[in-house]
């Protein structure tokens, strides 16, 4: 079998860390390639040395059996490499088509012909199946049709290889499952796939062959067929990993959140959660299953302060918290992972060590007379780091620098250790790896075994059913359903989340 | 961690060696000898204690007002107006010191203070209304930056004067100006202010990094979204750093109005100080230390300057573009940061 891709003995170094340890990676002609590894192995070092943003210090690439230099991405693009980032690169106020041409704009007459463009653009479209109108503005289309023209983008550049940079991130199930069907629609017309991720289950589903790299270095390369998700995680990891966190039955206790007929508007003025009704008692969690945007987010922000609320009441331990301020709620006793941990959960810019007191800075050791005790809170966070297995330099190093999972963990160990009586996880394992995701939600059910309200939202099914005691369905700002995931279904959920009632989704009440 | 410290001590050096010889070049392009120039330049400065002394008491309201565009940096913002929060704090510093008579330990911190408060109330009405109704503060402030302006020449006008061009001088109790600072500098110019300005920079740093305030002022520069998570009052913090960078611009024109001139004239137009300070607190890097030096080397520029057309021909507008080049390179911090560590690479 012909290869079109060969990454051979790959060595890359920055300043004394070796990122890439003499890593090759072989893709077939019309196969679907995943390059599994934890954040931090080293897939994003290897894919941008293919893809000519950096030059590997050792090591030979093959285009076809031919020997290249991929001096930058222009010539990774003209060899048929082409990229989809993880992280859109589309100019919000330009079309579709005009995104796609950008760079490499067809003219006439001095002028962009943009009729031939949008022709074009629409031909590829239909040929794959993606169903992208070349008209729309980018601002108008969903996460989904947006990736679909980061795929265009490099179709309409001629790329016969496509480089996936963890393409499953940002979507919801239901255009996770579109995309496969456009990832099969892509080989089928001959393309080769590299496939970035980190989720053994979409592997399992769509790839033919896995290379693992683990800190650096190629573990191997297996056909999907001949393994499974738990052989996978190991050669990952380096170590066994439980996909089923390992819990007693809950013992709820007294009702420690308790939320009746709560109603918030968005900031246009949409009401985004709809006379909401939910309790989470001590000792249990709760997970909260919906696709985004059905209110979530809101719901957790006007449980912790953060916007304010219409009407309703939100009472913790039997204390009115409602429409109270951030500090007077957190002092309460809520603690908050938040969903954006860049945004909200951290100052990126603060040291660690200063992050981990984050909201408690003002209060004795830590602050006293108004000057702060740098000694009580550096102590603190070197607790904190060894505790929570936060792998960083040293507690004076930037936040920024951390890798996702550290800074997960450091938010974790800060707000697990203001020891609050309920603890609000809004996807708390998002972006990491399966190492990251089997700490934290063994974190969050030693939580629950101490007595504490656990409140997690999730967008992954997996994640609720796994964690959760009890599962409340949301559908547009509403809970349409509690059901006991051991007596659930992922499809069962998967059609409550789409707002079936719950007759319909055959399951009698 | 150390060599980061000694980069960002390269660099401010780097962009003033870079500025100088861009600045020779314009010298010799020009028909001037740059060697002449420079000489001149130096000599202006540092030649003898008379010019040691003037370019100190021009570094004076470099510092405070260097301090007070650094500290709205630290704190997320961008304080244009530093220039007419000098201006009413000149303005009040004076009407302050022919207003009263009081005994000198009184009636000088009081003369300070009121400058600070009238900076500080020009700074709280951008800050509020960034706060309120998220208006952008450099718009506001380059307006506050006139208003202040003709506002102090109206006053000047009517209230410290009889429809003339200046004020009466502040009495001996509200001056800064010392006849000891005087005479062991050959009768410069030079008076108590240079304390305040260093008391001032000791204060900033303090504040910052030591006390509990100064952690939240820089959490919501930093963040507005993770400091309002972690319940702090975001608007407050924003209008509070506007208000304590105006008082440090408000101090910064005390010096001139009770030290260098001991009293205020009817501007033509902005003094520059105030603008100046954005360069000064760029190249000192926002930091306390760091200002104190870079206000001396733009009072020393600006000092030294004055010497130049007398020894050497050259007219004082090529320092000006001297000037310009160094916060030209200043500014382009990131091509000396590319420069050094290639630098640093072949040197290993």
């Amino acid at each position: 079998m012909e290869y079109v891709i060969e990454m051979l003995n790959i060595r890359k170094v920055f300043g004394n860390f070796v990122a890439n340890d003499n890593i090759t990676l072989q893709v077939k002609k019309g196969e679907i390639h995943a390059l599994l590894g934890e954040n931090g192995a080293g897939k994003s070092t290897l894919m941008n040395v293919l893809f000519g943003l950096y030059q590997p210090d050792g090591g030979e690439i093959r285009v076809k059996g031919q020997p290249v230099k991929i001096a930058n991405p222009n010539v990774a693009n003209d060899l048929g490499i082409g990229m989809v980032h993880q992280h859109f690169m589309l100019v919000d106020t330009f079309t579709v088509t005009e995104n796609i041409i950008l760079g490499s704009e067809p003219t006439k007459g001095g002028t962009i012909d943009i009729k031939r463009a949008e022709e074009q653009v629409r031909e590829l479209s239909e040929r794959y199946g993606l169903a992208v109108d070349p008209t729309a503005k980018i601002s108008d289309i969903s996460v989904g049709m947006q990736q679909r023209v980061e795929i265009l983008k490099t179709l309409y550049r001629g790329a016969e290889i496509l480089i996936f940079d963890e393409p499953t991130a940002v979507l919801t199930p239901q255009e996770i499952q579109e995309l496969i069907q456009i990832m099969r629609a892509l080989v089928r017309e001959g393309k080769s796939i590299i496939l970035i991720t980190h989720k053994l289950k979409e592997i399992m589903e769509v790839c033919d062959r896995v290379t693992v790299i683990r800190r650096g270095k190629g573990i191997g390369t297996l056909n999907v067929s001949e393994t499974n998700p738990n052989e996978l995680a190991a050669l990952m990891v380096g170590r066994e990993v439980h996909f089923k966190t390992e819990k007693k039955p809950s013992q709820p206790g007294k009702e420690v959140l308790e939320i009746r007929d709560l109603v918030v508007k968005d900031a246009r003025g949409v009401t985004v959660v709809d006379h909401l009704n939910l309790t989470v008692r001590a000792g249990e969690i709760v997970g909260i299953a919906g696709v985004d945007g059905n209110g979530q987010t809101e719901l957790v922000e006007a449980i912790t302060g953060l916007i304010k609320a219409e009407s309703g009441s939100i009472k913790l331990n039997g204390n009115d918290i409602f429409n109270l301020s951030p500090r007077k709620i957190m002092e309460a006793g809520v603690g908050h992972i938040p969903q954006d941990r860049h945004k909200h959960g951290l100052v990126l810019d603060f040291p660690i060590g200063e992050n981990m007191v984050l909201q408690t800075y003002y209060k004795e050791p830590y602050s006293k007379r108004g000057i702060l005790n740098f000694k009580a809170i550096y102590e603190k966070a070197r607790q904190l780091i060894a505790e929570f297995d936060v792998r960083t330099p040293d507690e004076y190093t930037q936040a920024r620098a951390l890798s996702g999972g550290n800074q997960q963990k450091a938010i974790i160990g800060r707000e697990v250790d203001r020891n609050p009586d309920l603890l609000i996880a809004a996807q708390p394992t998002r972006g990491l790896d399966v190492g990251a995701i089997e700490f934290i939600h063994k974190r969050l059910i030693e939580q629950r075994d101490q007595g504490k309200a656990v409140l997690l939202v999730s967008f992954e099914l997996d994640e609720v059913m796994n964690v959760s005691d009890r599962i409340a369905v949301i559908y547009e700002g509403k809970i349409v359903a509690i059901v006991d995931p051991k007596e659930t279904t992922e499809q069962e959920l998967g059609l409550l989340m789409a707002g079936s009632k719950r007759k319909e989704a055959g399951v009698s009440s | 961690m150390s060599s980061n410290r000694v980069t960002n001590f390269l660099v401010p050096v780097f962009a003033v060696l870079l500025g100088m010889i861009a600045g020779s070049i314009v010298m010799l392009v020009s028909g001037y000898d740059p060697i002449a120039g420079y000489s001149a330049l130096v000599y202006g400065a540092f030649g003898d204690s008379y010019y040691i002394g003037e370019t100190i008491r021009q570094a004076t309201p470099y510092i405070l007002a260097g301090l007070a565009v650094a500290f709205a940096f630290r704190t997320g913002l961008f304080n244009i107006g530093v220039e007419g929060q000098l201006i009413v704090g000149w303005l009040a510093a004076v009407w302050v010191g022919v207003s009263f008579d009081l005994p000198k330990i009184i009636h000088l911190p009081l003369a300070i203070l009121a400058a600070a408060a009238a900076g500080a109330l020009w700074a709280f009405i951008p800050g509020f209304l960034k706060a309120r109704f998220k208006v952008h503060e450099v718009i506001i402030t380059i307006m506050m930056n006139y208003i202040a302006l003709h506002v102090s020449n109206a006053v000047i006008r009517s209230v410290l004067s009889d429809k003339g061009f200046k004020s009466a001088k502040v009495h001996a109790s509200a001056s800064l100006q010392s006849e000891f600072l005087q005479s062991i500098t050959d009768y410069s110019t030079l008076h108590y202010g240079i304390i305040v300005a260093l008391i001032g920079a000791v204060v900033m740093w303090f504040l910052l990094e030591k006390t509990t305030k100064g952690y939240e002022l820089r959490a919501v520069g930093f963040n507005q979204h993770a400091s309002q998570y972690a319940g702090m009052n975001v608007p407050r913090n924003i209008i509070l750093a506007m208000v304590i960078s105006g008082a440090f611009a408000g101090v910064a024109g005390a010096m001139e109005g009770l030290g260098t001139f001991g009293n205020i004239s009817v501007k033509a137009g902005f003094t520059g100080v105030g603008f100046d300070g954005i360069a000064v607190a760029l190249l000192g890097s926002n930091n306390a230390f760091g200002i104190i030096l870079s206000a001396f080397l733009f009072g020393a520029l600006k000092v030294g300057a004055l010497e130049m057309p007398s020894s050497a021909d050259v007219p004082t507008e090529l320092v000006d573009i001297v000037i310009a080049l160094i916060i030209f390179f200043v500014a382009s911090s990131y091509l000396i940061r590319l420069l050094l560590s290639r630098f640093q690479k072949e040197g290993k």
